[in-house]
């Protein structure tokens, strides 16, 4: 863990985001799917469906799950894991909220 | 151990079917290698003649896809066959000169049609019909010649002539005999289906037979012993087939007419069996499908070597596969000697219906018109069940439930109850209760029950009822809409209605849904039920839709959109022209394509860029991406077209312009032709006009997609008014009545056709449906004008952050 870089990256205020919708934030190279769910809840994951690739920041959010927009898998935004009858994982980035209402999304390498 | 190694000759319904029962007995003691002639694997032949009747497509009959093959570690080599068999060193030789050793061998390698030794029998535009390559040829001869004649009035004659009469042909059946079917069917029935099919178009020529067949290079008419002459540009030999023997018969095995087996359907050389078509048991040879799944049985399990009771031979029923005929016949249904017959005509409505009884025991069947209770009968002719308790007359009474719950429980768990796909009633019980079957299309789904004719869907949902008891009663009438209620649609829209429900949260709190937040399947069918009811005041959740609808474009693998304009009828001008091709400049958009609903496609676009595109363009969205009507197709009509009766291109562009955003139950396609040329292919459309003298036919249902159905006639009407008042009209009933995401084909075949027509027949109801109608129209806006002019929502769901 010591050797671990974190990186705390500030993607914008609570209020920039629509409610139970995704929104696609690029970070670098990585593109990350931002949620922010009922209580202003925000998750982050992987933007890309470990099935076929599909962009979950467009998926219907449903408390917290995101069902993917190509073939409708069902996958949880907490730890990432894609819901029966099918299986896979997304990863899922920490976010912080602070006090003034802004978003950071942490990326770890 | 070395596994024992099985060879099977002919990658047919036998053969694979005789395998699948090896697999579910042991499924890894052999090493299994299959050879077929055909270069497909293992499909439903039975289902050719639907094919050919446009019913449904070559590639939806495979029973088994090249990946069960490789799943089940099978070695298949089509397009190649097996020539010789060494009984004595166990060994097969192949045409490709491949040489393969066996320990068990199987020979399926079914029957061959019989051609006729006619003269000229070897002229194109010959064909039997036997294989998908045939078939093939018939729908290919069909698109550019006119005549057509059946060689043969029995059940393959008259399945492939009413395909042929689908594909436009005119088509004459010749037949030898005095009445067709004469081998399932008794002289009344014969003659009562000869006027069905007269009726619906076929000709007949009866008690003729075929001297030769007429033509140069390729056919131009038959020649008959009396003199007379047809004139045809296709022949189908559909006189019978005969078991393929000539691999046995070269390899020195037991032959009369097809290969000799016992009760095991052993040959007469060790460790090679038979089975289907090519065997013959006690001195028959099927030609129909039941019998092969009956023998696979036994023969599995004897080459697995587990108890199985000796095979007896088959008691055959047959059904016509022809659409509008109901036709059954079953055992020995032919009147003589000690055999009687019990008979019912009823002239007027056409139907016949006979058993015929040895002593008190029934032994054959004919019905015609109604065929219901053929399955009854035949359980009962199979059983030699012994009738003299019961009044005679009432075996021929419709059913009342309670015998027909009667007969589904008497029956064995291995007894077959779909006999074109052989699944028995053990397979349909474990569905019902392992995987949660409630309905017939779901047993359709799971175990292909019912998929090929459809005799067997009364057996099915008696079956259910039977398993589920009062379950059935409530799932047979309804469906939940999703896994987060136990509520129909019907019950839903219901409840919204009576409760003056106005919001999808509310409608989830207040009918009580299992999951408060819903799913993707009930939330957008609640959004579109909402706005259905409430049209002027509901305020659409856009959360609630599907990416495509929330962001007026379509989604693409890659995440990109495509952008498809409101092109009215198909019909664009320079200047429309010239702001595409500059947006396609600006934004470098990737590829432009005409799309099939005569528009262009603008596709790879970015999702930042959509409102730009939007704005540069400025035309209204082409709703390409909703459950909504997509476009109009047209011909150009008599405004151009010198064989046009009717300005096609005025009333797609009015259609068009009046319905442009309608939300529907799924998406709605039209297309107007001014004549029955049908250009704009107005008989596979949700809506179709065709242009006649005077008027339109209008044509409802069609349908080009995974389930084509062309459209049925619904009415005949002399203006462009009246076309567009019954199209509201006939729209409206379907947003109102249709399931969330069920297209008009499905839905019309749901509530049927007539039932639609006295809704829409009823002068006042459908002035009611279309001021409803008028009243959804009147809120509708161009979504893209909406977003253009609405920053926060350009910024909320067009916006990509960078960080």
């Amino acid at each position: 863990m010591i050797n671990q870089s974190m990186t705390k990256i500030l993607v914008g205020s609570l209020s920039d985001f629509p409610d139970r919708l995704g929104k696609t934030v690029c970070v670098g190279e990585k593109e990350v799917a931002l949620f922010k769910i009922a209580n202003e809840k925000i998750y982050a994951v992987e933007n890309r469906c470990p099935h076929k690739g599909g962009v979950l920041s467009e998926g219907m959010v449903s408390g917290k799950f995101v069902f993917c927009p190509m073939h409708d898998w069902k996958i949880c935004l907490d730890d990432g894991k894609v819901q029966e009858p099918d299986n896979g994982c997304v990863k899922t980035y920490k976010t912080i909220i602070n006090e003034k209402d802004e978003i950071f999304i942490v990326i770890e390498d | 151990m070395k596994k024992q190694k099985i060879v099977l000759v002919g990658n047919g319904m036998a053969g694979v079917n005789a395998i699948e029962e090896i697999l579910k007995v042991s499924k890894d003691m052999f090493e299994i290698m299959i050879f077929g002639k055909e270069p497909h694997p293992n499909y439903n032949r039975i289902l050719l003649s639907k094919v050919l009747q446009g019913d449904t497509d070559v590639k939806d009959i495979t029973l088994n896809d090249w990946d069960w093959y490789k799943e089940n570690n099978i070695a298949l080599y089509t397009d190649e066959s097996v020539v010789q068999i060494d009984s004595e060193k166990q060994e097969v030789k192949t045409d490709k000169g491949r040489i393969e050793s066996y320990d068990k061998l199987i020979i399926a390698t079914g029957s061959l049609p019989f051609i006729l030794p006619l003269p000229g029998a070897d002229k194109d535009g010959v064909t039997a019909f036997r294989d998908i390559k045939d078939t093939e040829k018939m729908l290919e001869v069909s698109k550019k010649y006119k005549k057509a004649a059946v060689i043969g009035g029995g059940l393959l004659g008259l399945e492939a002539a009413r395909g042929l009469l689908n594909l436009g042909m005119d088509v004459t059946v010749i037949h030898i005999g005095p009445y067709l079917m004469e081998r399932q069917l008794d002289e009344n029935a014969g003659k009562l289906l000869q006027k069905e099919l007269e009726e619906q178009g076929m000709k007949f020529l009866l008690q003729k037979q075929t001297e030769a067949i007429v033509g140069t290079r390729r056919v131009r008419g038959l020649a008959f012993k009396d003199g007379s002459y047809l004139k045809t540009d296709l022949v189908v030999m559909a006189v019978g087939i005969r078991p393929n023997v000539d691999l046995a018969i070269n390899s020195g095995l037991e032959v009369n007419r097809g290969i000799v087996v016992n009760d095991y359907m052993e040959t007469s050389a060790p460790n090679v069996y038979a089975v289907g078509e090519c065997a013959e048991h006690n001195g028959i040879a099927y030609g129909l499908v039941a019998p092969l799944y009956e023998q696979g049985k036994v023969l599995a399990k004897h080459i697995c070597e587990t108890f199985t009771k000796p095979y007896k031979g088959s008691v055959l029923s047959t059904q016509l596969k022809v659409s509008g005929v109901e036709v059954f016949s079953a055992g020995d249904f032919i009147e003589a000697g000690d055999k009687k017959a019990l008979k019912i005509f009823d002239e007027q409505d056409g139907i016949y219906k006979k058993i015929v009884l040895r002593g008190n025991k029934i032994v054959g069947a004919v019905l015609f018109g109604e065929s219901k209770e053929g399955n009854r009968l035949f359980s009962m002719i199979k059983k030699q069940e012994d009738i003299s308790e019961t009044m005679k007359v009432a075996i021929l009474q419709p059913l009342n439930e309670e015998k027909n719950g009667s007969l589904v429980e008497s029956m064995d768990n291995d007894e077959i109850i779909c006999g074109c796909n052989g699944v028995s009633k053990g397979t349909i019980v474990k569905a019902i209760n392992e995987k949660g079957c409630t309905s017939v299309d779901q047993i359709k789904a799971c175990t292909s029950a019912s998929r090929s004719c459809g005799g067997c869907k009364t057996l099915i949902s008696d079956l259910l009822e039977y398993s589920l008891g009062k379950e059935f009663d409530l799932a047979a009438g309804k469906e939940a809409i999703c896994g987060c209620t136990s509520l129909s649609r019907d019950e839903v829209v219901e409840e919204i209605r009576t409760k003056g429900l106005t919001h999808i949260k509310e409608v989830m709190n207040v009918l009580g849904w299992e999951n408060s937040e819903g799913c993707s399947k009930c939330r957008p069918a609640l959004n579109y039920y909402l706005a259905m009811v409430n049209p002027t005041t509901y305020q659409d959740e856009r959360e609630s839709r599907f990416v495509n609808e929330r962001m007026h474009a379509n989604i693409q693998k890659d995440g990109t959109y495509s952008v498809v304009p409101r092109m009215y009828g198909g019909v664009t001008n320079a200047n429309d022209l010239r702001k595409i091709a500059d947006v396609v400049d600006k934004y470098e958009i990737p590829l432009v394509k005409v799309t099939g609903g005569q528009r262009i496609d603008l596709l790879g676009v970015k999702k930042e860029d959509l409102p730009k595109v939007w704005e540069d363009l400025d035309m209204p969205s082409g709703f390409a991406y909703g459950k909504s009507l997509r476009t109009v197709k047209t011909c150009v009509g008599e405004q151009f077209c010198r064989f046009g009766t009717q300005d096609s291109l005025g009333l797609g562009i009015r259609l068009e312009k009046k319905f442009e955003g309608l939300q529907t139950p799924h998406k709605v396609k039209m297309a107007v032709s001014a004549c029955p040329r049908s250009c704009a292919e107005s008989g596979f459309k949700d809506i179709g006009f065709i242009g006649i003298d005077g008027g339109w036919e209008i044509y409802v249902g069609g349908n080009g997609g995974t389930h084509v159905r062309g459209g049925d006639l619904l009415y005949k009407v002399k203006t462009d008014e009246e076309a567009i008042e019954i199209t509201g009209a006939y729209l409206q009933y379907y947003r109102e009545t249709a399931n969330y995401l069920e297209r008009t084909s499905a839905w019309i075949e749901r509530v049927g056709l007539e039932h639609v027509k006295s809704i829409l027949d009823d002068k006042k109801q459908r002035n009611k449906l279309n001021e409803r109608m008028e009243a959804t129209l009147s809120v509708y806006k161009d979504p893209w004008k909406e977003i253009v002019e609405n920053n926060k929502t350009k910024k909320q769901l067009f916006e990509v952050v960078r960080s």
